[in-house]
């Protein structure tokens, strides 16, 4: 664990994997939706559109984890003061808001021909919205922070307490009444059946390998970035 | 005590309390926040004549009728005990709308008790089962015979 927190080291070993990362999972992800899409028979009652399925559900769970990702690796940065942490839990942000978009946009695509309308503010679609805001306001913060000199320990405050939003999402169905179904993978049992569920699996591990890969690739950015304002400071001071 | 460890018991002191504050908040809100009462919620607590309110529930198998001018249909929404709400609709029903499963009305109680909706959800349960009945369970495959032969007599 100490040893990735040494940024030489994460970038040597960062340098191969985003690429090995972002490639596998285009690759996987291809398949998944390809197989979806072609390969599966349609549902008793949604016909055609269960497909969305395939893209709905895994973008909807990487949003809620790119969301913990922020949360853990800002609670490793406040306690441990790793810089490492607070640029991960910055990296993450921008493809958490993209998934967290596109589970708010297919589902709306999704519900206008199932329940007959693009949306309701019910507790799991009102709270899934609440995070795309979250994000956007962590990114916000997070760049000001960053332009203003003020101590990156403000956004990782708001990535800890924006935390409690996760688990209101997940349990939203659970708790009120609302139009969105119950969840259907708990513990151990799925009531999705399994032509439908390898797939959807394959597309969870595909999108989670390209999440990953987006992450590696902008946390090398924002290295770089760092690395190349220290230099030109540098250069700065020598040339007085 | 280190300062990494001040700071450790702090976060997770914090974490307790918003954790608790966001538990209380939703325990709060479990009624206000639900999308829809159930049958046995309106029965027992009814609104006002008038007031707008969403019903939501099961439709009862066999209570579904079209009226004679071709538009109207009514039916009996159900919930998990006992209780049953008659419901009146004019308009388009939404495709997933079959006796059997869930919907949720838009609407008010009218003096008699009758649900006037004006706009109809359907509403899809957590099963995803494709239409053939290869690779089913014995149970599953009962259950599903008798989804897909509901209203054929």
């Amino acid at each position: 664990m100490h040893g990735f927190a040494n940024p030489k080291r994460f970038l040597s070993l960062a340098r191969w994997l985003t690429p090995l990362l972002l490639v596998s999972g285009l690759i996987v992800t291809a398949v998944a939706l390809y197989w979806g899409i072609t390969s599966v028979p349609p549902d008793r009652l949604m016909g055609e559109t269960v497909r969305i399925l395939f893209i709905h559900v895994p973008t909807a769970w990487l949003g809620m984890g790119g969301w913990s990702a922020i949360a853990i690796c800002s609670l490793v940065f406040l306690v441990w003061r790793h810089p490492l942490a607070a640029i991960a839990a910055r990296a993450a942000a921008v493809p958490g808001l993209v998934f967290t978009i596109i589970c708010l946009a297919t589902g709306s695509i999704w519900g206008r021909p199932t329940w007959g309308t693009w949306w309701v503010w019910d507790g799991r679609l009102t709270s899934m919205l609440v995070l795309a805001f979250l994000y956007l306001a962590y990114i916000a913060l997070a760049q000001a922070a960053e332009r203003e000199g003020v101590s990156p320990r403000i956004p990782a405050i708001f990535g800890l307490l924006g935390a409690v939003n996760i688990p209101i999402i997940n349990r939203s169905v659970v708790w009120w009444n609302s139009l969105h179904q119950p969840p259907s993978i708990t513990m151990g049992k799925s009531a999705i059946d399994v032509v439908f569920l390898q797939p959807l699996l394959l597309a969870v591990l595909g999108f989670s390998l390209i999440f990953g890969g987006v992450v590696l690739a902008r946390m090398r950015a924002l290295l770089a970035d760092i690395q190349a304002e220290a230099r030109l400071r540098r250069r700065a001071l020598e040339a007085d | 005590m280190k300062a990494k460890h001040q700071r450790l018991i702090l976060i997770v002191l914090v974490l307790i309390a918003l954790i608790g504050a966001g538990l209380l908040a939703s325990y709060a809100l479990r009624n206000q926040a639900s999308y829809f009462y159930l049958p046995e919620q309106m029965a027992e607590n009814p609104p006002e004549p008038g007031q707008a309110v969403r019903l939501g529930g099961m439709v009862e198998p066999g209570s579904l009728e079209k009226q004679a001018d071709g538009i109207t249909v009514t039916f009996a929404v159900t919930g998990r005990e006992n209780s049953r709400i008659p419901v009146r609709f004019a308009g388009i029903l939404p495709d997933l709308f079959v006796e059997g499963s869930g919907v949720v009305a838009e609407g008010r109680l009218d003096a008699s008790g009758t649900f006037i909706a004006d706009n109809l959800l359907a509403k899809h349960d957590e099963n995803y089962v494709p239409r053939e009945l290869e690779g089913m369970s014995e149970h599953q495959a009962a259950e599903m015979a008798e989804e897909t032969t509901v209203g054929l007599e």
